[in-house]
């Protein structure tokens, strides 16, 4: 099989079908036996303000996106305007014949920023302010471009199908787009159909309709435009793949590893998957009766904090998911879990800050902020997932950290996981365990105290219902029994006794559940969270140049571990932290807890992902020049 | 096993103000938990914040002291994941109708099965007495610099504009009743909300038990004292709401908001307003969840040896490519 890495994009307005188009297109591909990565990009917004999506498709193994586009499909002229730049030499625009006249002024969604950066470009490629005039530039690229009258073809199958009704329904132009870049790449009809078909399921007339227009257009390009060079013509069939949606890992993380309690206010990029949960909150059990994921939406984030917890003294495994305005409201009754030790969970999606920041988009900011997170001093874990499949074992870990070691634990997620559809093995639910510390089913003496001293630190731990359990909780100073107490001599030993979690939690997590650690070299990257899947494919990118870059991924990042993150750096000469936050937060842990410098920062606050092209970039960069301290990335509309 | 009130007593030293209104509602909620018999690990007692968070210290059974504002947030959470818990939630008027009336109106309109008593005293006084959102405006109680410049909440009006299927007031030094209410609330099918006048000695110079009681030494020697408070009972009241017809809801619910605005010389205390036709929540999810009552969040199994036994494998089947 030749060596397939195509980028397909298509864009256009909230609401027009992006969304699904690119849906459909990702299932064909991943149909077809190659490897999906796409990534959706959309504004805070309802109806009618831009919104991509970016498909990469491969033969191997990919993990993010690349800055290069090579197909792309543009419902409308803000499309053109903002991506045109990004499609290859020997690429394709697919686009509506009917804008071609459309100038920028016309699109009133369309910045006043960004409208003063094109022109300006424009100015200086002597183009007028059109869409034909800026196609003229990318044609001079060397850019292929397909002009198809959207509403034409519409018409065409209106008149072949004897159904004047399918002149209007624009709605369909997703589909149309979908049907033609398949066509132009070749690729057999065959799965395109069996897409719409699982797409529109159980809406039967509706899938109907769209096969045929699926095929009219399929046809229409493969008829006109023959000869595009790209191909996914070849395909080999995939066994134990799955195609899935960022929140969902999470969510059937949730599923298998017994949560029974989620508690949330909806906020993006964090909702997506309580509505996943509750969508399927009957949950089939082996050999019992069917369980289910009680999922309540509360009036704000404070009550799902409340609630979590509340439910979690029950012995229910319990969770919240929020993203950072949302944990900024939970932050003082985290510390009363802490100082409880009450084992909840807060799947954290992080995005832009500060404050509501930029609400749709990415950002890896809440580091600092998740491990400082509520006053005074107490134990909690702080615990980020490299992608999506990663995301669905960590998930089972939390839940167990949690309960082993009576702690919340804040399981770190971001917008760039959440809108990201890929291909990954299917999840496999027998890799994970159930371990539940020192919750007790069952107390026969009449003497018990929830918070009595023991060797490691971790109290037997009651639940509420629980006979000769009873236990009293308060978010103040308390004794064994749980009784409010200002003594100077108890306050030392609770203080102690819970705080001695941190040394129990570095030595009980397996090393290779605290650090991930590849190719260690020279020079070596480190990072934590979704910047994995860019670095992976960026260091792959330059070993193919023999270039050598080590990559040590830290997702356990409090307590810190300090020792095993030394012994990974031993022998590392250059250290370069990548990050999508401005102030290079893990380097600043790395400072605090090892004394090390970061040599080189790439860092990105743009809120848009990090692509595997931009690091390899900026790591190219940085080998060329060693007095380049910061390197700052910005790709993306 | 019958347990006796003793039983549900702790030995935790109680630091509330000699003459406090607090023992009263302590004493009320351990004799309802004695008189229902309520084995002591089955009942657990969610505080909030304030002299009245203390509360769940002095009372032996499970006990959750929170946070200022959210004890609803918690004793929800709590009473869905185990509807076999008897749940009492009890704070005061600032921390459930200041900091934490937005939970205040959720909570009523979920209607989850459990019972919130407000201690109402008009100031916050743990904090020394600032004025709280049931004090009347210019009213000044004795540690406030100048009179109180923000209108009251009506407890009783709010509970049953949010949804509180069963409202009532007590009163603290009338521990009979308040035990026969706390009783009634508990046993309601649903949200109960029990609004109890419980004056501050040290604090409320105005609302004092003498002058619940219309013994208040006055100024003036015309006014002939009486006692404030009544039954609405007695005066042949009824709360409840009886059939499922708007009319009649609608007729329960105006004539309970024209009560609660009832203060000054005539004070009603008692049942205000009951619906059990309203379905509570745990109703409303074992609608959408068959087996939610028998098989709740905290009884389903999730292991066996260690190993997870829940199946996802249909739903991975639809994302198979």
């Amino acid at each position: 099989m030749a060596n397939v890495d195509i980028s397909w994009q298509i864009g256009g307005p909230q609401g027009s079908g992006v969304e699904t188009a690119a849906n459909i297109f990702s299932r064909v591909c991943a149909r077809a036996g190659y490897q999906v990565f796409g990534k959706r990009e959309f504004y805070s917004n309802i109806k009618g303000e831009h919104s991509y999506f970016t498909v990469r498709v491969s033969d191997k193994k990919i993990h993010s996106n690349v800055n290069d586009v090579t197909v792309m499909v543009a419902f409308d002229a803000e499309t053109i305007f903002r991506h045109a730049n990004e499609v290859v030499s020997g690429g394709a625009i697919i686009y509506d014949s009917d804008i071609e006249n459309i100038e920028t002024k016309d699109v009133h969604t369309l910045d006043t920023y960004f409208k003063a950066r094109l022109h300006k470009y424009l100015d200086t490629k002597k183009k007028n302010y059109t869409v034909s005039g800026f196609l003229d530039l990318v044609k001079e690229n060397g850019v292929n471009l397909y002009p198809v009258s959207f509403r034409g073809i519409l018409d065409g199958l209106a008149k072949d199908t004897n159904n004047p009704k399918l002149k209007g329904m624009i709605r369909m132009f997703n589909v149309l787009g979908v049907s033609i870049s398949l066509g132009l790449l070749h690729m057999s009809s065959k799965q395109l159909f069996e897409s719409i078909e699982l797409i529109f399921g159980k809406k039967q007339k509706i899938a109907e309709i769209n096969k045929q227009l699926a095929n009219y257009a399929y046809n229409y390009a493969t008829a006109k435009f023959p000869n595009f060079k790209h191909s996914l013509a070849e395909s080999s069939k995939q066994s134990d793949t799955i195609l899935i949606q960022g929140h969902q890992g999470t969510a059937f993380g949730k599923m298998v590893c017994g949560c029974r309690f989620q508690a949330y206010y909806p906020i993006t990029p964090a909702s997506d998957e309580s509505v996943f949960l509750e969508s399927h909150e009957i949950l089939e059990i082996n050999e019992d009766r069917p369980g289910s994921t009680v999922v309540i939406q509360t009036e704000d984030e404070i009550s799902a904090i409340g609630m979590t917890i509340g439910s979690a003294l029950t012995g229910t495994r319990s969770a919240t998911s929020t993203s950072g305005p949302g944990f900024s409201l939970m932050s003082e009754a985290l510390g009363w879990a802490g100082i409880n030790e009450v084992p909840v969970v807060i799947t954290l999606y992080q995005r832009s800050g500060p404050s509501t920041g930029l609400p749709t988009r990415h950002g890896q900011e809440d580091l600092m902020f998740a491990i400082n997170a509520g006053h005074g001093e107490f134990p909690k874990i702080v615990y980020a997932s490299g992608d999506i499949e990663e995301s669905f074992y960590d998930t089972g870990k939390c839940f167990n950290f949690s309960d082993i070691f009576q702690v919340p634990v804040i399981h770190m997620m971001d917008k760039f996981l959440a809108s990201s559809v890929v291909t990954c093995k299917r999840l496999d639910s027998t890799k994970l365990k159930i371990e539940r510390g020192k919750l007790l089913d069952k107390i026969d003496t009449n003497d018990y105290k929830r918070f009595a001293h023991s060797e490691d630190g971790i109290s037997p731990r009651s639940k509420l219902g629980l006979e000769n359990g009873i236990f009293w909780n308060t978010g103040d100073e308390s004794d064994e029994s749980g009784h409010i107490t200002e003594d100077p001599i108890v306050r030392l030993q609770m203080m102690d006794k819970r705080l001695s979690r941190f040394s129990q939690i570095l030595k009980y997590i397996p090393k290779e559940d605290q650090v991930v650690s590849s190719g260690i070299a020279e020079y070596a990257v480190v990072s934590w969270g979704s910047t994995k899947g860019p670095i992976l494919d960026a260091i792959e990118m330059l070993k193919k140049e023999n270039i050598h870059i080590g990559f040590i991924q830290i997702k356990l990042l409090h307590p810190f571990p300090t020792d095993l993150v030394k012994s990974f750096l031993k022998n590392v000469k250059t250290i370069i932290d990548i990050e999508a936050n401005a102030t290079g937060q893990l380097g600043l842990l790395l400072k605090q807890n090892l004394g090390s410098e970061i040599d080189h920062y790439v860092l990105k606050y743009t809120g848009r992902a990090m692509t595997c092209t931009e690091i390899y970039d900026s790591i190219k960069k940085i080998l060329a020049n060693k007095e380049q301290k910061k390197v700052i990335l910005t790709h993306g509309a | 096993m019958v347990l006796k009130l003793s039983d549900y007593k702790t030995d935790v030293h109680n630091d509330w103000c000699p003459g406090c209104g607090d023992f009263g509602i302590v004493n009320a909620i351990q004799m309802a938990l004695a008189e229902m018999n309520i084995p002591k690990h089955k009942a657990a007692i969610f505080s909030g914040i304030g002299c009245s968070g203390k509360t769940s210290h002095f009372i032996n059974t499970y006990g959750v002291h929170t946070l200022h504002g959210r004890v609803l947030t918690f004793a929800q959470g709590a009473k869905i994941a185990n509807p076999e818990m008897t749940i009492v939630a009890a704070g005061g008027d600032g921390d459930g109708l200041g900091i934490g009336a937005g939970h205040f109106v959720a909570a009523g309109r979920r209607n989850v099965d459990l019972t919130y008593i407000i201690f109402d005293n008009g100031v916050y006084g743990l904090t020394k007495g600032q004025a709280s959102p049931t004090l009347k405006l210019g009213e000044k109680t004795k540690s406030l610099p100048t009179p109180n410049t923000n209108y009251n909440v009506n407890p009783i009006g709010l509970a049953v504009a949010s949804g509180f299927t069963f409202v009532a007031r007590g009163y603290s030094y009338d521990v009979r009743q308040l035990k026969d209410l706390i009783t009634a609330a508990i046993n309601h099918k649903g949200l109960a909300f029990l609004d109890v006048l419980q004056p501050c000695p040290t604090y409320n110079d105005i609302n004092t038990r003498d002058w619940y009681a219309g013994t208040e030494p006055t100024d003036d020697a015309a006014i002939k004292t009486h006692a404030r408070l009544y039954k609405l009972e007695d005066s042949g009241y009824d709360p409840v709401v009886h059939y499922s017809e708007e009319a009649e809801l609608n007729e329960k619910l105006s004539q309970a908001l024209i009560k609660s605005l009832e203060w000054g010389d005539k004070i009603p205390l008692g049942i205000f307003y009951k619906n059990e036709i309203i379905t509570e929540y745990g109703g409303r999810l074992a609608d959408k969840i068959p087996n939610y009552l028998e098989n709740p969040p905290a009884a389903q199994k999730i292991s066996s040896n260690g190993k997870p036994i829940t199946d996802i494998s249909k739903l991975l089947d639809s994302l198979q490519v």
